[in-house]
């Protein structure tokens, strides 16, 4: 069944279309993910969603209920970490938790057992009496997804989750949020910016300037942008290349001093490889696309945003421009 | 329809806050002390006189006013601040209608501001003012009829903000005007005409008016019957409650 079903959404600010026909399918217990880059319309359509905008045109249900007309079944239905941080920072964790536990009716007798809970889940136990203020960014992402699952949603939006936080502290929120859909039965639909981390979604959405341009599952995807790449060093370059373009009957390249070829199967060419050529093997790697590939041949930017450089917000203002200007 | 519970932990939220930030509660009973005693100390040589009580009695119900006023406001303006910090998101998610949260924002400011009142009230046996115990709880009652009136006022102009640059703007522009057209620091009934209907569609008038029945007996100095002001305060309280939470309610 699908617990969040768009249909044809679109919203319009002004001139601009942050989100043009997007249509979105998620299956009960699986984890979402919806890729793009900067100002692709990702947060807009999370806050249709979650009931805090209305949209131009089209529909959304989620967990049957309309997000327009039965907005409040949908607020009891979701648990949201939005992109921005919206903890109050002069109120302890646990005084944090219990606003929304309030907020949503958890039952009073309940509310002590469920924030402790939810604080030893994300390890924040010891510092429950410590004002928000004085927490690092990771400490504060992690209130922020526990607050979220204090009253036991059914879906648990994640809007950039991870954002600022060192590697370590993104892989244990990962490890977390990967445990949600088993250990809480919680369906997640998440954005991220870093593409590795989309890995671990069961189903992708790309969208890119509004519209959704790819769905699948991360292999579906990767298979879009052509197969491995197996790079090979030998002592004869050469010999090499003619005995491998014998075996396989494909085309081998060479950059760098180093033999490249493109296949479907990279595992299981390695070996084959490695017999007819024998001994003039030095070294041997293997790439698979990334997601972070079909990122690039999809939208053709790159997305880390540690990357963004001058040359990217002038092409997006070329292209703002442009839109502005097509519309007439 | 209402939600208890969360209504509860609005006002809840709002007091942890307050008794958190004690240089907040030492800096807002500072303005009133300062205003009653530098101002007030001062004018009273010189118009004392002229309106037949002692100033410092004259100005006390308007200090009291005064402090409300700034209290409540700044306690509703604070709905910028949770805009900008986002924290009003975290809240207009959850599953509670927007009378709910308009009420929880509103009975915060009234419960802080009249507590503030009363501290302030408390200095009232050193200037002079005699009050009955009777009296003394009718003031405290109009305390918080005013602050809350003045909380969802507050609340109202704060939906129109988005960032707390206009916070100055709102001080400037509208508390101050408000404060000196409300007969808090001179009788209102000798202005110039446009300054005088000014006063008399400023809701803080009717609750100043209100405390002047208290502690300025018999005095020519009160414009209005305390069933008037009382009226007044309530039905404001009624229009700024439902304005905002209509306001809240409509989505972008
Ligand atoms: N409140 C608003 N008013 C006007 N335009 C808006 C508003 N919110 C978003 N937009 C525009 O809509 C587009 C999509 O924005 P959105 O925030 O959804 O992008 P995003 O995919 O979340 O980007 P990011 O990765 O930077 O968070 C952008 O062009 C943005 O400028
Ligand atoms: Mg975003």
């Amino acid at each position: 069944m699908s617990i969040i079903k768009v249909e044809n959404l679109s919203k319009q600010f002004g001139a601009v279309k942050a989100i043009n026909n997007v249509s979105i399918e998620v299956e009960e217990g699986t984890i979402f993910g919806f890729l793009g880059p900067n100002g692709a319309g990702k947060s807009t359509t999370i806050n249709i969603l979650c009931t805090l905008l209305s949209p131009t045109s089209g529909k959304a249900t989620i967990a049957g209920y309309d997000c327009i007309r039965d907005s409040s079944m949908v607020r009891k239905a979701i648990g949201i970490v939005f992109q921005d941080p919206t903890l109050d920072k002069e109120l302890t964790a646990y005084e944090n938790m219990m606003l929304h536990a309030y907020l949503y009716n958890v039952k009073r007798s309940e509310i002590k057992d469920r924030i402790h809970d939810a604080l030893r889940f994300v390890d924040l136990y010891e510092r429950k009496d410590d004002v928000v203020k004085k927490f690092s960014g990771g400490m504060k992402r992690r209130l922020e997804v526990a607050r979220g699952l204090i009253h036991r949603p059914r879906i648990l939006f994640l809007d950039e989750p991870t954002l600022g936080l060192d590697p370590q502290s993104r892989a244990n929120l990962w490890d977390f949020i990967t445990e949600l859909p088993a250990k809480h039965k919680v369906t997640v639909f998440m954005t991220t910016h870093y593409m590795d981390e989309a890995e671990v979604c069961d189903r992708i959405s790309i969208i890119d300037n509004g519209s959704i341009i790819a769905t699948g599952t991360p292999d579906e995807l990767k298979k879009t942008v052509g197969g491995d790449v197996i790079y090979i060093k030998t002592s004869d370059n050469d010999k090499a290349k003619t005995e491998i373009q014998e075996l396989f009957d494909i085309d081998v390249s060479e950059k760098n001093d180093e033999l490249f070829l493109t296949t479907l199967r990279g595992d299981s060419c390695i070996p084959e490889i490695i017999k007819t050529i024998g001994e003039k093997v030095l070294s041997v790697r293997l790439q698979r696309p990334t997601l972070n590939d079909v990122f690039i041949k999809m939208t053709g930017k790159q997305i880390r945003d540690e990357e963004v450089s001058s040359t990217y917000t002038m092409k997006e203002d070329i292209r703002a421009y442009r839109r502005r200007f097509d519309r007439g | 329809m209402i939600e208890a519970n969360a209504v509860y932990v609005l006002v809840l939220r709002e007091l942890i806050k307050f008794f958190r930030a004690k240089s907040r509660l030492i800096t807002t009973l500072a303005r009133p002390l300062i205003w009653l005693f530098l101002i007030g100390g001062g004018m009273s040589r010189l118009v004392s006189p002229g309106i037949g009580v002692d100033y410092m009695q004259f100005i006390f119900p308007g200090i009291l006013g005064m402090t409300i006023l700034f209290s409540s406001i700044f306690s509703a303006i604070s709905i910028i601040w949770d805009k900008e910090f986002g924290l009003m998101k975290g809240i207009l998610v959850a599953p509670v209608s927007r009378f709910s949260i308009v009420i929880g924002k509103a009975l915060s400011g009234t419960i802080v501001s009249a507590l503030q009142a009363v501290i302030i009230l408390l200095l009232f046996p050193f200037l002079g003012i005699k009050l009955s115990l009777m009296s003394f709880l009718y003031v405290i009652v109009i305390c918080l009829l005013l602050s809350f009136a003045i909380s969802t006022l507050g609340i109202v102009i704060a939906t129109f903000y988005e960032s707390f640059e206009s916070f100055s703007v709102i001080m400037n522009f509208i508390v101050m005007p408000m404060f000196f057209l409300s007969g808090a620091m001179y009788p209102v009934n000798k202005l110039p005409v446009i300054l005088k209907v000014i006063s008399q569609i400023n809701p803080l008038t009717y609750g100043v008016d209100a405390l002047k029945h208290a502690m300025l007996k018999g005095s020519d100095l009160i414009d209005f019957s305390v069933a008037t002001d009382i009226a007044v305060l309530v039905f404001c309280s009624v229009v700024f409650t439902v304005t905002a939470g209509i306001i809240f309610e409509r989505k972008k």
